[in-house]
């Protein structure tokens, strides 16, 4: 891929650069701008350096209390459906029928909850795991679990990681189908001819040609894990207790909600960083592995 | 031929019931008289009724939501495609400065959490007077919208052998005319799974088109979570409209079932 230097490229470029950087690079200023403010209302603000962010990552105060306990949560609810989500999303990319009509209708069935707004989601969730309208609530209520995803801590974690496995897994196995089929038959030939077994099958040739979907499969589920806001919002509200509360959730609550804004623009910011480093690290892992490979092709 | 696992029929069935069961437990609902919801537990709707339905097409508060949601949807979705298209060209073909850079910071927006952005957002729209108008909230949404469009439809034109443009250009055509006369068509499928995908995180996104609106532009999500709270839960008329909301998505996604991994995947699979 030799591709032409020319500067005139910048021209198509700017209508893209302009409007994100409009969405993006002006609140973010405003979020700046607050962070090293304080006020007592009226609009007169004055300055607080770096106080907020100060006591944002002091845990003993209120605010980095509170931080850090959503903080540790989202970091655990994002490992947990990772663990389940990507080795459950790569069986059902094998479990994948081979030809004609069925896998039309496969896809077409997995990719569904992914198209459902997401407050839409939680309501689904909310209705079917409740245990007087809703058919797991009253199942799991009728063969004898004490199960109520409103008053019980771990019922509300367990009715959202599963949530998310059924909102999300698809992502991982679509991704995943997408990069088993990339896949030359001469390559299964081969294997059989050397008398491969099933397992070494899988780690020899599905695994490695898969490293690149999973990756951005591990990226995107992990992102969206870190932010999710929504589902868990419809659900459980947070609650029982903060027992549910994420980051966003917390951060809505202090900025729209007690409208504390010093204190919602420095968590902003240092939730942000928290997503562009991770960003940042996926991204070069991922092109660095991308130019690997194109150097062992064209080597080759 | 792909090979795949044992009892791979009964894995993958009983995923696929596991997705369908609660959609269908609220489509089961959306059929049932409030009464039935509440006194009984039954599998199908003994009385279907189709009450809900009529209830939400008939209610101004109600139906206007969808038109509001469907407004901002397609503003921001027309917005996304028509600038994403000469920069998707652009990074296909070229070289420039800040080229790597530029693509590392559309990613990164596309991972902003939107929580970080509704207080500021609030802020800007209502400074410019755009609060409450589907516009706010189709700029809004461009965030995430445009580096996706952009990413997917730079997979598509990468994908046009650059003999084609240097044959455009010989036979005179100019670069405007090249691109609507020859390119446009070219990628007119990466066009459509483009703008699919804008529409559907359009769609699916709540947090950002709560905040930006308060009564004239209220999206279906946020009616859906107001009308219901105040109206004491009538549980049979929040599945009918979360139903109905589904529908948009189960509709196209037969057209872009193959392309389904990879507007997910940022169009890099």
């Amino acid at each position: 891929m030799d591709k032409a230097v020319n500067q005139k490229a910048w021209f198509l470029v700017l209508p893209v650069f302009a409007v994100v950087a409009f969405s993006a690079v002006l609140p973010l200023m405003t979020v700046v701008n607050y962070s090293v403010q304080d006020t007592f209302g009226n609009n007169q603000f004055f300055w607080n350096g770096v106080g907020w962010f100060k006591e944002l990552l002091d845990p003993s105060s209120d605010l980095g209390s509170r931080f850090f306990a959503s903080l540790w949560r989202n970091l655990f609810f994002s490992t947990v459906i990772l663990a389940i989500e990507v080795p459950l999303g790569i069986v059902i990319a094998l479990s994948m029928p081979r030809e004609g009509w069925q896998v039309a209708a496969c896809l077409v069935i997995l990719a569904l909850p992914l198209l459902i707004p997401w407050n839409v989601v939680g309501t689904i969730w909310q209705i079917f795991g409740r245990g007087d309208i809703g058919l797991l609530g009253y199942v799991l209520n009728h063969i004898g679990l004490n199960y109520n995803y409103v008053a019980n801590d771990i019922d509300a974690w367990v009715t959202i990681i599963v949530m998310d496995v059924w909102h999300w897994t698809s992502l991982v196995a679509l991704l995943c189908y997408a990069g088993l089929k990339s896949i030359p038959d001469a390559y299964y030939q081969a294997a059989q001819i050397d008398g491969a077994s099933r397992w070494a099958m899988f780690t020899a040739i599905q695994l490695p040609k898969m490293n690149r979907v999973l990756l951005i499969a591990v990226l995107l589920r992990f992102m969206d894990s870190f932010m999710i806001y929504t589902e868990p919002f419809v659900v459980t509200g947070g609650g029982p207790g903060n027992s549910t509360t994420f980051i966003s959730i917390e951060l809505v609550k202090i900025a729209l909600g007690q409208f504390d804004l010093g204190k919602a623009a420095a968590m902003s910011l240092v939730y942000n960083l928290i997503i562009l480093i991770v960003c940042w690290v996926f991204y070069t892992v991922m092109t660095n592995a991308g130019a690997g490979r194109r150097l062992k092709e064209g080597a080759k | 031929m792909m090979h795949s696992i044992p009892g791979r029929r009964i894995i993958i069935s009983v995923f696929l019931i596991f997705l369908m069961l609660p959609i269908y437990w609220l489509v089961n609902m959306s059929f049932k008289t409030n009464n039935e919801i509440i006194s009984t537990m039954t599998l199908w709707p003994q009385e279907p009724t189709l009450a809900h339905y009529r209830r939400i097409f008939t209610d101004e508060s109600w139906y206007t939501g969808y038109i509001n949601s469907l407004e901002y949807v397609v503003i921001n979705t027309i917005i996304s495609i028509s600038v994403a298209l000469p920069a998707a060209y652009a990074f296909s073909r070229y070289r420039f400065l800040g080229d790597k850079h530029l693509f590392f910071w559309l990613l990164s927006n596309r991972m902003a959490p939107a929580a970080v952005y509704a207080l500021p957002f609030f802020n800007l729209y209502s400074a410019i007077g755009l609060f409450d108008t589907p516009w706010a909230v189709a700029l809004a949404h461009c965030i995430f919208n445009v580096p996706l469009a952009v990413w997917i439809l730079e997979g598509f034109v990468s994908g046009v052998p650059r003999e084609i443009d240097e044959t455009a250009f010989l036979d005179g055509y100019s670069f405007p005319r090249f691109f609507i006369k020859i390119l446009v068509p070219l990628i007119a499928s990466g066009i459509g799974v483009a703008a699919f995908f804008c529409f559907m995180f359009s769609w699916v996104e709540l947090l950002l088109a709560r905040t930006l609106t308060s009564v004239a532009a209220k999206p279906i999500s946020a009616v859906m979570t107001r009308t219901v709270s105040a109206a004491g839960m009538d549980w049979g008329l929040l599945a009918a409209a979360g139903v109905l909301t589904i529908i948009p998505g189960a509709l196209v996604i037969w057209f872009v079932r193959n392309y389904i991994a990879r507007g997910f995947a940022l169009g890099r699979v």
